[in-house]
């Protein structure tokens, strides 16, 4: 089963984040730049999957010049080879527009199953996966807490707020996997060096034959008009227990009227 | 006036309460049409309710399919129904589902789309709380319609009644909408509690409880407060609490009116999902707590003896 693993490289969310001043988008540049962290959890899933059922695993990143450190990083875990599309020209694309990009690079690779995190955690779209699918004509499990590959019939477990659901396609199709699937491995002082060695392909927007303005901010469908901090919280009032902690906090709650 | 489509999150047999938040915010933009997916019969059920918060119409998309198959057959019929009626905005809830539905029919109608969002204009500028909430902005979809999922407890429902007429809505579907089959859906346990996200009281616990079995202090303290109960990662990871009730950046987004942090030290993750609530208490034992950063009232101590205090407390006070 060849499988393709997507990988977004995201400023790190234990940091501090922001949009830049001019244009508005997601500042890359000054943060400190990692693998999205659901993502590993795919990356993981498809080694499990290339363990049992054989076959070739492929790591796809659509972004800037700096990704390709994220892109080694994640070859090290163990995948075979990668794929990044790279151009200018993105700067400031619209999930809409990513989509596209990563369907058509997709198309070329033509895998079995595509294995993506559920969500970003700068975007927190959520819906890169379902978008793919929409334009491929392939089927979609998403959010997934356990995956099990049977010839090629998948079927996932997924959660949702009252339980989980059972939902179940045949290949080929994409599954997007939350951080209750699998343990991510870390990469082997080997796998390191070995990651130096593998082959990555980068690609133009040109490759895939899409215009330079069907992306980017010019081809957003989208627009951020006005940005600001939310002004920080202050802390209030803070006492400590001296025998008599949770009746302060109940007067406290009862003059908020929470009692 | 122009329709707005409105997408129904219902369960038991009623609206879930982030469509009525919509249907409140929709009367801003138009006349807010209610699109309810289910098994036949659904809409009539759901009628009155939908009604009494502005629903001018109904359009009933009842047929097995819809809840047979994941997602896809709702784009559909929404993307038909989008065709005919030419609305002035589509909302959905900002709910795994909700979002899976808009970013499919962003595709189909190639109609730009805006997630998670907490207020909307009448000219249709959203307002989004970016970066664990740091960051404020304002956004426009710039081709197409709005087409936008509300994050649920952002908007205080109001009434507007409405007698809704109910449409039945042709279904088409192909086999590309059938390629991911339900089999099964299994009710975990649905306790009396109100739901994480539309809670307006949430007691969190985190790695401080210990044990899951001391959990018990939390959900003690969240059902005085008729509250929902929440996790850190930290809690959930450890096995304490199952993981759907994780709070911040790969959990729930919270936003309720009280929020009580009990041995949690409020990671930048954890406030993600949390910095918004109106108003914020802690319990924890190490004043140094960044928790204590953010929250109104902040006991420091040790959560064993001041939460059971303020259970007996309320329980006094009743
Ligand atoms: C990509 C990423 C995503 C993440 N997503 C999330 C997320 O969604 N949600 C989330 O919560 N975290 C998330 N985290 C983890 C986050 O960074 C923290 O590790 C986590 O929030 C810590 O949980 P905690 O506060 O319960 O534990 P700790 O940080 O260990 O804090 C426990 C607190 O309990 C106090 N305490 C202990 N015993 C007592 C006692 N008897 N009485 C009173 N106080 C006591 C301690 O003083 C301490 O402050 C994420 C991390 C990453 C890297
Ligand atoms: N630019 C990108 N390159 C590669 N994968 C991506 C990209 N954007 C999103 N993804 C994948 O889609 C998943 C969901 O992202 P999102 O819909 O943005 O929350 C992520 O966890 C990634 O696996």
């Amino acid at each position: 089963m060849n499988i393709v693993v997507l990988v977004k490289q995201v400023p790190d969310s234990g940091s501090e984040r922001g949009l830049s001043a001019d244009d508005k988008t997601v500042d890359r540049g000054s943060a400190n730049n990692v693998i999205n962290e659901m993502d590993e959890y795919a990356i993981e899933e498809a080694l499990k999957i290339q363990e049992a059922h054989g076959g070739e695993v492929t790591v796809l990143t659509v972004g800037p010049q700096q990704a390709a450190e994220s892109i080694r990083k994640a070859l090290s875990m163990g995948p075979d080879k990668a794929m990044h599309v790279v151009d200018d020209a993105l700067h400031g694309s619209c999930a809409l527009a990513t989509s596209k990009v990563l369907a058509a690079a997709i198309g070329r690779l033509s895998p079995d199953l595509v294995i993506s995190g559920a969500e970003s955690t700068d975007g927190r779209v959520q819906v890169i996966p379902h978008m793919i699918a929409e334009r491929l004509g392939i089927a979609a499990l998403t959010g997934a807490r356990k995956l099990v590959v049977d010839g090629a019939t998948l079927t996932v477990e997924r959660q949702t707020d009252e339980g989980y659901e059972v939902v179940t396609a045949a290949t080929p199709a994409v599954v997007s996997v939350w951080d209750t699937i699998n343990e991510p491995r870390y990469p082997s002082f080997k796998g390191i060096m070995a990651a130096k060695k593998k082959p990555v392909e980068t690609l133009s927007l040109a490759d895939l034959g899409i215009a330079a303005d069907e992306v980017g901010l010019s081809g957003a469908s989208s627009a951020v008009v006005e940005a600001g901090k939310r002004p920080p919280r202050q802390g209030g009032t803070k006492v400590t227990d001296e025998g008599d902690g949770g009746v302060k906090l109940v007067e406290f709650l009862a003059s908020e009227k929470f009692v | 006036m122009a329709e707005v489509l409105v997408v129904v999150e219902h369960s038991a047999g009623a609206p879930k309460k982030v469509t009525l938040e919509l249907l409140t915010l929709a009367r801003n933009l138009g006349e807010p049409a209610a699109v309810v997916f289910g098994d036949p019969g659904t809409a009539e059920s759901l009628s009155a309710k939908l009604g009494e918060y502005g629903a001018a119409k109904i359009y009933a998309a009842e047929h097995a399919d819809l809840t047979g198959y994941l997602v896809a057959p709702k784009a559909t019929v929404l993307a038909a129904l989008v065709g005919q009626v030419s609305p002035a905005a589509v909302l959905l809830p900002s709910t795994q589902e909700g979002k899976e539905i808009a970013g499919r029919l962003a595709v189909k109608l190639d109609n730009g789309l805006l997630t998670d969002v907490v207020d909307l204009a009448a000219d249709g500028t959203a307002t989004q709380a970016v970066f664990a909430g740091s960051t404020i902005v304002k956004s426009q979809v710039t081709r197409g319609l709005p087409l936008v999922t509300l994050r649920p407890n952002s908007v205080t429902p109001a009434p507007a009644p409405a007698t809704p007429e109910v449409t039945a809505v042709e279904i088409a579907l192909t086999d590309k909408d059938k390629l991911t089959t339900v089999v099964d859906r299994v009710v975990e346990q649905k306790g009396s509690r109100p739901e994480l996200t539309e809670a307006s009281v949430v007691v969190s616990g985190g790695r401080g409880m210990g044990s899951a079995d001391n959990f018990k202090v939390v959900e003690e303290l969240a059902d005085l407060l008729g509250g929902a109960v929440g996790a850190s990662r930290a809690a959930t990871d450890s096995g304490f609490y199952p993981h759907q009730f994780q709070v911040g950046q790969t959990g729930k987004t919270v936003s309720p009116q009280l929020y009580v942090a009990v041995g949690i030290s409020g990671a930048i993750q954890h406030r993600a999902g949390m910095q918004t609530s109106k108003t914020i208490v802690a319990v924890n034992k190490d004043p140094e707590a960044p928790i204590f950063e953010l929250a109104d009232f902040g006991v420091v101590g040790d959560l064993f003896k001041v939460v059971p205090q303020a259970a007996e407390e309320i329980r006094k006070r009743k």
